[in-house]
Formats: C-alpha cells, sequence, structure tokens
C-alpha cells in the first residue's frame, strides 16, 4: 500500500499542474494515467496543434506545454503510475483507498481527479461477437509480436499504427490491410515501403471496406470484409489487429457516487471539493457556475484545491500562504537555496 | 439563425434554431440534445460529433478540411455520408438540415 498526501487522477496538463502546486506548499503526491506517456488530451490528440491562449505563452504545442510542464516539475521527485487506471474507491477511517487496475493501492486523505474528459481507450469493433475474442485473437495494441509468426494477420486501419504493424509484421506473417477508404494517412515513407510490400505479395490491401463478421470458435477461422458496393469478401485470418485510434471514457469514476453532470462531476468553485470530502475534481472534468473548459482554468482550479489538501493532509499545522518570490521555504523545496 | 434538425439514432427528432456561425455540434450541445458529445470541444481532435448527412444536404456543405476524414476514421461506424458536426458552421443556406447520429459516439 502507498501512502501520499494527496493521490492526482490524470497526467493531462492540469494533472501535472496539481503536482506542482501540492509540492510546493509541501505534500507527497502521486499520479495515476491510463496513458503511457504524460501529457493527457495535449499529447494525444493535438501534440502539434498550437494553442494560444495560455497565460504568458503567447503559442506552444500540445506537446511543448506537456514537456515545459514537466521541466517545472524536474525539481521534485514525483511518482508517475503510468498505463494504469483506478478502479476502486473506499473510503478508509480519515482516508481514501484507491485501487489500481494493476493492483497497487494507494491510502490517502486527498484524491484530485483531473481525468479530461475520461481515460483513454482503444476504439473496439461494433459487431457483438467480437467481444469473446479480445486478447485471444483480436488485439488492438500488440505487447508480443512473436506470436503472429507464420501466421495471417488482418490489420484494420489508415493511420500511422496500423502502416506501422503492417510493415513489421510483414516480415514474418501473411498481411491484410484493411480500410475504410482508399487513402491511408501515414508518413510518406511508410506509405511507399506499404505500396513495395504490396508489389512484392508481401502484403494484401483490402479498401474501401469494414468488417462485417467474425466466423470461429475458440479461435478465429475467418472474417468477412463487406466492400462499399455491397460486395462481401470472406478472408482466412488466424488474427485481427484494429487500430481505430482511441475514445475517452469515464470509466469507473462514474460509479464512485460522485454528484455529475452529463460526463462531469460536480464541484464548489472554493475548493473544488466534490459532495465526498477530500474527493476533488479540476481541469475538464469538473462543472460549476460559469465553469470554462480552458487548461488556465484549471490551473486555478488545482491551486485552490491544494489549500484544503494541505488542511486535510496536515490537521495539526496552520496553511500560511507564500510567494515564490520571497519563500525560503519554497525556494528550499524547488532546491533553489 | 437557420432551423437544424437533429434526429437520433432511436429516430427521436429534435428541431433547433441556431445561431449563425455556430457549428452543428455547438448546436446540439447547447440545446442538450443527447447523441452529439464533442468532447474535445470542436477541435477536430476527437470523433465524438459524428452525424450522418443525407445526399441531398451533403453536397451543400463546406468541403471537408484536411484531417476530418482522418478523424472520421476513428469514429464509430463512418460511412460516405460521414460528417463531424463541429465542422459544419451553421449559415442561413443551411435552414432545414437534418443530420442523422450514429447508433453511439464512442
Amino acid at each position: 500500500m502507498i501512502k501520499t498526501d494527496a493521490l492526482i487522477i490524470g497526467a493531462g496538463p492540469t494533472g501535472l499542474f496539481t503536482a506542482h502546486q501540492l509540492k510546493i506548499i509541501g505534500l507527497d503526491c502521486e499520479i495515476v494515467d491510463n496513458l503511457d506517456k504524460a501529457g493527457g488530451q495535449c499529447i494525444e490528440l493535438y501534440p502539434d496543434k498550437p494553442i494560444y491562449d495560455i497565460p504568458a505563452i503567447p503559442e506552444c504545442t500540445g506537446e511543448e506545454l506537456t514537456k515545459n510542464l514537466l521541466d517545472q516539475l524536474k525539481p521534485f521527485n514525483i511518482n508517475f503510475h503510468l498505463g494504469e487506471r483506478v478502479d476502486e474507491l473506499k473510503k478508509n477511517e480519515s482516508n481514501w483507498e484507491v485501487k489500481t487496475n494493476k493492483g497497487k493501492t494507494f491510502l490517502t486523505p486527498n484524491v484530485i481527479i483531473a481525468g479530461g474528459v475520461g481515460s483513454f481507450e482503444p476504439r473496439r469493433f461494433s459487431p457483438k461477437e467480437c467481444e469473446q475474442f479480445e486478447d485471444k485473437s483480436i488485439f488492438y495494441s500488440i505487447k508480443n509480436k512473436k506470436i503472429f509468426e507464420g501466421k495471417t494477420v488482418s490489420i484494420f486501419g489508415g493511420g500511422d499504427s496500423a502502416l506501422d504493424w503492417a510493415v513489421e509484421l510483414s516480415k514474418n506473417s501473411k498481411v491484410n490491410l484493411i480500410h475504410r477508404r482508399d487513402e491511408f494517412r501515414g508518413a510518406p515513407h511508410t506509405l511507399n515501403e506499404i505500396r513495395k510490400l504490396e508489389k512484392e505479395g508481401k502484403i494484401s490491401i483490402k479498401t474501401p471496406c469494414q468488417l462485417d463478421s467474425i466466423e470461429g470458435e475458440k479461435d478465429i477461422k475467418s472474417i468477412s470484409i463487406k466492400f462499399d458496393d455491397g460486395k462481401i469478401e470472406k478472408i482466412k485470418t488466424d488474427f485481427v489487429l484494429s487500430f481505430f485510434g482511441l475514445v475517452m471514457k469515464l470509466g469507473p469514476i462514474a460509479e464512485w457516487g460522485l454528484n455529475m453532470s452529463k460526463k462531469t462531476i460536480t464541484v464548489n468553485s472554493e475548493n473544488f471539493e466534490t459532495n465526498k470530502k477530500g474527493i476533488f475534481a479540476v481541469g475538464d472534468i469538473c462543472n460549476y457556475p460559469g465553469k470554462l473548459k480552458l487548461i488556465l482554468s484549471g490551473f486555478h482550479e488545482v491551486a485552490l484545491a491544494s489549500v484544503e489538501c494541505f488542511k486535510r493532509a496536515r490537521p495539526n499545522e496552520k496553511y500560511r500562504f507564500e510567494f515564490t518570490t520571497s519563500s525560503k521555504t519554497i525556494q528550499e523545496r524547488l532546491g533553489k537555496k | 439563425m437557420a432551423k437544424i434538425i437533429y434526429v437520433e439514432h432511436n429516430g427521436n427528432s429534435h428541431t433547433v434554431n441556431v445561431e449563425n456561425g455556430l457549428s452543428v455540434m455547438e448546436g446540439a450541445v447547447q440545446n442538450n440534445i443527447p447523441g452529439i458529445d464533442g468532447d474535445c470541444g470542436g477541435g477536430m481532435s476527437c470523433a465524438t460529433c459524428h452525424v450522418y448527412v443525407k445526399e441531398e444536404w451533403f453536397n451543400k456543405l463546406e468541403k471537408k478540411l484536411d484531417g476530418e476524414e482522418d478523424m472520421l476514421d476513428q469514429a464509430y461506424e463512418p460511412k460516405k455520408n460521414s460528417r463531424l458536426s463541429c465542422q459544419i458552421t451553421v449559415s442561413e443556406e443551411l435552414d432545414g438540415l437534418i443530420v442523422n447520429m450514429p447508433e453511439k459516439q464512442v
């Protein structure tokens, strides 16, 4: 069990700055995020898109913003638990016990939900029968490429992930690349490679078509794909891989008994606490009268929430408001003196 | 101002007046119309405002920008007449536009 002053859920810009605000007032914290890297929507949805409304930064991309926020955290030792999703929350006397899907447990007086629009998960196939094959014959991400050697693999998708894996797996497997339209979006170099491999007969490209049905019992035997003109083709295949991008889902947080409106968590605008003491929601995931889903609003929200976290984590100490420009204590925490 | 008709997958239809300059996605979200999420807020960065537009209207809409088709690859059951409703700007010419929603967004 990991004991900490505050657990931050979400490593997007708001979550990262929460860590900063907690650390400069002298609290410990840990960060959990379902993605395998920090940055949240900034890194997953728009790494290259410029943002123009971060105060004092005229223009920066999602990737740059993430890098700057991580740089700002450098003076501190912060544990990131990436690729993990929070599942359970339960009360343990005056603390909260939070469990992740990887079996970690945190014990903390403060849980700060900076979850954006939810955790990113791969978009799955729509036919119902696909569920039973998941992680056996159907994969949405690849952990061990060895299992595909010498087999037939059908890859769905038209973006970088689909194309890169088609190239990689064509070395040792028979590959079908299936996409809903004729155009692929990927690096020009990869597109050329794909066309070359097609000519060599190492990759078979099927467009424009989508998955119609799957046949098989324990393992997949074949799939049927439907072309835009209605024609259906049956393909023998051992594995199906799909790279349709990520979707955001609120997940288990929705079951925690927090007051919610649509897909957001209701908080007060004084310290951004939810209806449960010690559980806070900040950034895009919270709602209160006048809420704006801006990164800058998230920064403001976490500064105020951190003060309440201090009171809960250090009930016997008095919170003192200090400026980073003049406070010796803060400067020491920042490693400046 | 244009009248926009939002038709849910189950056939429920909602007609609302949407101000010129707003997107069809914003018109839905601001009027609490179920079935259009707009998670990324209109940045063409998610695919949760996906709609189908019948041919007679589809051809009257402004053409897709680079990137919309890529994003539609990630939508739930995209078709030839799929659009991201955040990329359709409301104007007088769109008065009476009908958009049909997919079974779900995510």
